[in-house]
C-alpha cells in the first residue's frame, strides 16, 4: 500500500518511488522455519576447472592493477543520494515475510519432481488472511517470473535459480543442488516482496496463497492479447535501435553493466573455488589430529601432550568447517544471484528496457535502476563483511585453543621444575 | 631461518673412565670468534648462510685434569661444486664448510680453530665408521638422503636451495648430537672429520672398520632364531617400529594439510586483482574495494613465511623418524650376538656330549666316525684317546670363548641400555619442545588472520 501510494505521488512531487520505500537491503531475513544450516555447496555442481583460466592460484603476479581506461563514474544524481539517505534512516516497515522450506520429492508415473513449502505471514489486509501455507514446484516460479516480467516490462525482475546444470551432474536432484535452489528461491521470493511495485502485483499474491488446483486453473489463462502485442513491439523496436545517438548517461550505464558482470563472474568463481580448498583442506585436517593419538599409544611420557595436541586440531577442525558453511550461508548465494542478475541485464531486452529508462527520464522507472544498484552496493558490502568476520571468528577460536594448550604445557612445566626441587 | 637460541641443557656429563669405543682425544678445539658469514665468494651458484653458532660445554678428562672448555661447531656455509668422480666422470655435489671454535671460560673469547669443507658422503662414511665401533649406541642420524614428504611447492631436487639450506641446518644437528654424546664426542676419528681435511677418508679406511663390521647386518631381511631373547630388545625393536610407521604417517598428512593450506590462503590473492580492478568504476565502493583488495594480497602472500616455518617443524620430527633406524639397529646387533652366544653354547653343548660319549663308549649320537667304524671296523684305543684329547682342548677353549661372549654379551647390554635410556629422555624433551614450537607457529599464524581479516573487515564496512 505504500508503495502504491508513493507511486501515484511520483509525477508530482518528484521523489522517487523506489528508494522511499522502507524496505531492508537485502531481502527476507531467515526464519526459524527455514533450514539450510549446514547444506554446502558442491563443486560439481557449478563445475569449475574448465573456466578457471583466468584466476592465478599458486603465482603471485605482481601486475595487479588494470585501470579501465574510459570514464568509470557516474555523475550522482540528486536522485540516488536521497535514496541512499532514505535506506539509512527508515526503520524496518515489512508486512509480508516468506520462507521457502521442505524440499518433497514427488514421484508420477511421468515424472519425478520437487516442492517446496512457501510459508507466508501478513499484516495486510487485501490478504485474506494472516498466514498461507502452500507448495510450488521450480515450474510455478518459472511461470511466476513469466507474468512479472509481462506486467512490469519496465523494471527488473529478481533472477530465479539455474534451470538445471547440465555439466558435471550426476543426479538431477542431489542434496546440495536442492539446498542451493531452495536457498536461491527463498531469496526470489523475497526480493519482489521488498519491491515497492512488485509487491503489489496480483499473481504473486496467487502464487502465495492460492491453492494448487486454482493456481493451475488461473495459469491456464495465457497472457493477454496487450501484452503479447507489446512484447512483439519491444523485439522490433529492440531490434531496430542499431546506430541510434545514445545519451551519454545511458554509455555509462551500460559500460557499468558490463564491468560489473566481469567483475561479478570473476568474484563467483574465486568464491567458489575459496570454497572448494577449504573443503579439501577441512578434509585432510579430519584425519590430521587422530594421528597424534595413535602416536600417544607408544610413548608414556607424551600421552598428555599429544593428546592435547590432537584435541587441538579437531577444534580447529570444527572450526573450519563452521567458516565454509558461513561461507555457503552468506557469500555465496549473494555473489550467485548478482551472477544472474548480470546475466539478465546484459539482455538485449534489458539494454532496451534501460535505454528506455534513460530516455522517458520517468524518475520512477529510473529509480528502479537506483534501487538495484544500492541494493547491489549493500548487499556485496554485507556479503564481505560477513566473510570477514567469519575469517576473523575462525582465527580467534583457533588462536584461543592453542593458546589454553601452551599455557597447560607451560603449568605443567612449572609443576614439574617444583616437584623436581628437593 | 635461524636456529633457537643455543640449549644449556645440551651438557656432557663425563666420559666413563674406559670407554668401549676409539680412545682418547677429545676436542681440544681452539676457540674463533663469530665469522662473518656472508660475502664468501665460491665458483658456481652460491648458497650463502646466516652463520649459526650453538654452544655447549664438555669435560674433557686427560690426565686426571679436568678443565672445562666450550666449543662451537658450526656448518657455515654451503656450496656449489663440480668434480670428478671416481670414474673420472664430472659431478656436481654440494660441499659444506664446517667450522670448529673453542671459547675461553676466562674471558669468553671465541677463536676459530678449524675451518674445512666436506661433502655430504663423508658424513656418511663418518656415521658407517662410528656404527661399527659403537654397535650399543644409539647413533643419531643424518639428514636425509634426499627430500621426502614433499607438497607441491617444494622440489625434490638435491640442488634445491630450500633444500640444501634444510640440509646444512640438519648437518650442523647431527654433528652437535655427536658432540654433546658423552662416549662419541670423544672419538678420534670424530676429532679428525673436524680438523683434518685431506687424507681424512683414508684414515678412515686404515682402520679397516669395512672389515670389522658384520656382514649379517646389511642382510635386512635375515632373521636370526633366537631362543631366549631379551624381552626389553623385543620391547624396543617393536616400539621402534611403531615410531617410525607414526611418524611416517603423521609427515605425509602434515604435507597434504599444508599444500590444502597454501591453496586457501593464494586463491584470496585473487580477489586482490579484481577488488582493484573493480573499484576503478565503482565510485561510492571504490575506495573501500582498493584497500580490501590490498589486504586479500597480503594475506595471500603471508602463507609463504608461515609453510616455511612448519617445514622446519617437519625437520624436526624427521630426525626421530630416523633415530628410529639407529634404535633398530641396536637391537639388531644385539640380536646377533644372542645369536651367536646361542650358537656357541649348542656348539660346546654338543661336543660335550660327543666327548661323553666316547669315554664311556655309549653312542648315543649320530657320528660319521661312529658309522665308519662300525662300517671299517672300531678304531684303536690309542685313535679313540687322540680324539678325546682333541675334543677336550676344543670344549676348553669353546667354554673360554663362550666366558667371554656372554660377558661381552653383558656388557653390551649394560651399556646399550645405558644409552638407550639417555637418548629416551632426549626424545621426551626434544619432541616435546617441537610440539610447543608447533603450537607457537599456529598462533602466530591465527594473529595475522586476525589481523589482516580486520583490517579487511574495516575497509569493506567503509564501502
Amino acid at each position: 500500500m505504500e508503495g502504491e501510494r508513493r507511486a501515484s505521488q511520483a509525477p508530482s512531487s518528484g521523489l522517487p518511488a523506489g528508494g522511499a520505500n522502507g524496505e531492508s537491503p537485502g531481502g527476507g531475513a531467515p526464519f526459524p522455519g527455514s533450514s539450510g544450516s549446514s547444506a554446502l555447496l558442491q563443486a560439481e555442481v557449478l563445475d569449475l576447472d574448465e573456466d578457471e583460466d583466468d584466476l592465478e592460484v599458486f603465482s603471485k603476479d605482481a601486475s595487479l592493477m588494470d585501470m579501465n581506461s574510459f570514464s568509470p563514474m557516474m555523475p550522482t544524481s540528486p536522485l540516488s543520494m536521497i535514496n541512499q539517505i532514505k535506506f539509512e534512516d527508515e526503520p524496518d516497515l515489512k508486512d509480508l515475510f516468506i520462507t521457502v522450506d521442505e524440499p518433497e520429492s514427488h514421484v508420477t508415473t511421468i515424472e519425478t519432481f520437487i516442492t517446496y513449502r512457501i510459508i507466508t505471514k501478513t499484516s495486510r489486509g487485501e490478504f485474506d488472511s494472516s498466514e498461507f501455507e502452500v507448495r510450488r514446484r521450480y515450474q510455478d516460479f518459472l511461470w511466476l517470473k513469466g507474468k512479472l516480467e509481462e506486467a512490469h516490462p519496465t523494471l527488473i525482475i529478481p533472477p530465479l535459480p539455474e534451470k538445471f546444470i547440465v555439466k558435471g551432474m550426476v543426479e538431477r536432484f542431489n542434496d546440495d543442488f536442492i539446498e542451493t535452489r531452495r536457498k536461491a528461491l527463498h531469496k526470489f521470493l523475497n526480493r519482489i516482496a521488498d519491491h515497492p511495485t512488485l509487491t503489489f502485483n496480483e499473481d504473486f499474491k496467487i502464487f502465495l496463497t492460492a491453492q494448487a488446483w486454482e493456481l493451475s486453473s488461473h495459469k491456464k489463462q495465457g497472457p493477454g492479447l496487450l501484452s503479447r502485442m507489446g512484447q512483439t513491439v519491444r523485439a522490433v523496436a529492440s531490434s531496430m535501435r542499431g546506430v541510434k545517438n545514445r545519451p551519454e548517461e545511458f554509455m555509462e550505464m551500460n559500460n557499468f553493466i558490463e564491468l560489473f558482470s566481469q567483475k561479478i563472474n570473476l568474484i563467483d568463481k574465486i568464491s567458489q573455488r575459496i570454497y572448494k580448498e577449504e573443503r579439501e583442506y577441512f578434509d585432510e585436517m579430519k584425519e590430521y589430529g587422530p594421528i597424534h593419538i595413535l602416536w600417544s599409544a607408544s610413548e608414556e611420557d607424551l600421552v598428555d601432550t599429544l593428546k592435547d595436541v590432537a584435541s587441538c586440531i579437531d577444534r580447529c577442525c570444527k572450526a573450519t568447517e563452521k567458516r565454509m558453511s558461513g561461507l555457503s550461508e552468506a557469500l555465496l548465494p549473494v555473489v550467485h544471484e548478482y551472477v544472474l542478475y548480470s546475466e539478465m541485464l546484459m539482455l538485449p531486452e534489458e539494454i532496451g528496457k534501460l535505454e528506455d529508462k534513460v530516455e522517458c527520464a520517468n524518475n520512477a522507472l529510473k529509480a528502479d535502476w537506483e534501487r538495484w544498484k544500492q541494493n547491489m552496493q549493500n548487499d556485496i558490502k554485507l556479503a564481505f563483511t560477513d566473510m570477514a568476520e567469519e575469517n576473523i571468528h575462525y582465527y580467534e577460536q583457533c588462536l584461543a585453543t592453542w593458546e589454553s594448550f601452551l599455557t597447560s604445557q607451560t603449568n605443567l612445566h612449572l609443576e614439574e621444575a617444583s616437584e623436581d626441587k628437593p | 631461518m635461524e636456529q633457537a637460541p643455543p640449549d644449556p641443557e645440551r651438557q656432557l656429563q663425563p666420559a666413563p673412565l674406559e670407554p668401549l669405543g676409539s680412545p682418547d682425544a677429545g676436542l681440544g678445539a681452539a676457540v674463533g670468534k663469530e665469522a662473518e658469514g656472508a660475502g664468501e665468494e665460491s665458483s658456481g651458484v652460491d648458497t650463502v648462510f646466516v652463520v649459526v653458532v650453538v654452544l655447549f660445554t664438555f669435560v674433557q678428562m686427560t690426565h686426571n685434569n679436568f678443565w672445562l672448555k666450550k666449543i662451537e661447531i658450526s656448518v657455515s656455509e654451503a656450496e656449489k661444486r663440480t668434480g670428478r668422480n671416481a670414474m673420472n666422470m664430472q659431478e656436481t655435489y654440494t660441499a659444506y664448510l664446517i667450522e670448529t671454535r673453542s671459547v675461553e671460560h676466562t674471558d669468553g673469547q671465541s677463536v676459530l680453530t678449524d675451518s674445512l669443507w666436506r661433502r655430504y658422503s663423508e658424513f656418511e662414511l663418518l656415521r658407517s665408521y662410528l656404527l661399527v665401533y659403537y654397535p650399543h649406541i644409539v647413533v643419531p642420524p643424518l639428514p636425509e638422503k634426499r627430500a621426502e614428504f614433499v607438497w607441491h611447492k617444494l622440489s625434490a631436487d638435491n640442488m634445491d636451495p630450500d633444500f640444501v639450506e634444510r640440509r646444512r641446518i640438519g648437518l650442523e644437528n647431527f654433528l652437535l648430537r655427536i658432540a654433546s654424546h658423552p662416549i662419541l664426542c670423544r672419538d678420534k676419528i670424530f676429532y679428525l672429520f673436524l680438523t683434518q681435511e685431506g687424507n681424512w677418508k683414508e684414515t678412515v679406511n686404515e682402520t679397516g672398520f669395512q672389515l670389522k663390521a658384520d656382514s649379517r647386518l646389511k642382510a635386512l631381511n635375515a632373521t636370526f632364531r633366537v631362543k631366549n631373547p631379551d624381552k626389553r630388545f623385543t620391547d624396543l625393536k617393536h616400539y621402534s617400529d611403531e615410531l617410525q610407521s607414526v611418524i611416517s604417517h603423521l609427515l605425509r598428512v602434515r604435507a597434504r594439510v599444508a599444500d590444502r593450506l597454501y591453496g586457501v590462503y593464494k586463491v584470496h590473492g585473487n580477489y586482490g586483482r579484481v577488488f582493484s580492478e573493480w573499484s576503478a568504476i565503482e565510485k561510492e565502493m571504490g575506495d573501500g574495494l582498493q584497500s580490501a583488495g590490498h589486504h586479500m594480497d597480503v594475506y595471500a602472500s603471508s602463507i609463504d613465511d608461515i609453510l616455511e616455518d612448519e617445514e622446519h617443524y617437519a625437520d624436526q620430527l624427521k630426525e626421530y623418524l630416523f633415530y628410529a633406524e639407529a634404535l633398530r639397529a641396536v637391537c639388531r646387533k644385539h640380536e646377533l650376538m644372542q645369536y651367536d652366544l646361542e650358537m656357541a653354547a649348542q656348539d660346546l653343548a654338543s661336543k660335550k656330549q660327543q666327548c661323553e660319549e666316547l669315554v664311556t663308549g655309549t653312542v648315543r649320537t649320530f657320528s660319521l666316525k661312529g658309522m665308519t667304524t662300525k662300517l671299517f671296523g672300531q678304531e684303536t684305543p690309542e685313535q679313540r684317546e687322540a680324539r678325546i684329547k682333541v675334543l677336550e682342548e676344543q670344549i676348553n677353549e669353546g667354554e673360554q670363548q663362550l666366558k667371554s661372549k656372554n660377558l661381552e654379551g653383558r656388557e653390551f647390554v649394560k651399556n646399550a641400555w645405558a644409552d638407550i635410556e639417555r637418548f629416551k629422555e632426549q626424545k621426551n624433551r626434544d619432541l616435546k619442545e617441537a610440539l610447543i614450537s608447533y603450537a607457537v607457529m599456529q598462533i602466530s599464524m591465527c594473529k595475522k588472520g586476525i589481523q589482516v581479516w580486520t583490517n579487511a573487515k574495516e575497509c569493506f564496512s567503509k564501502m
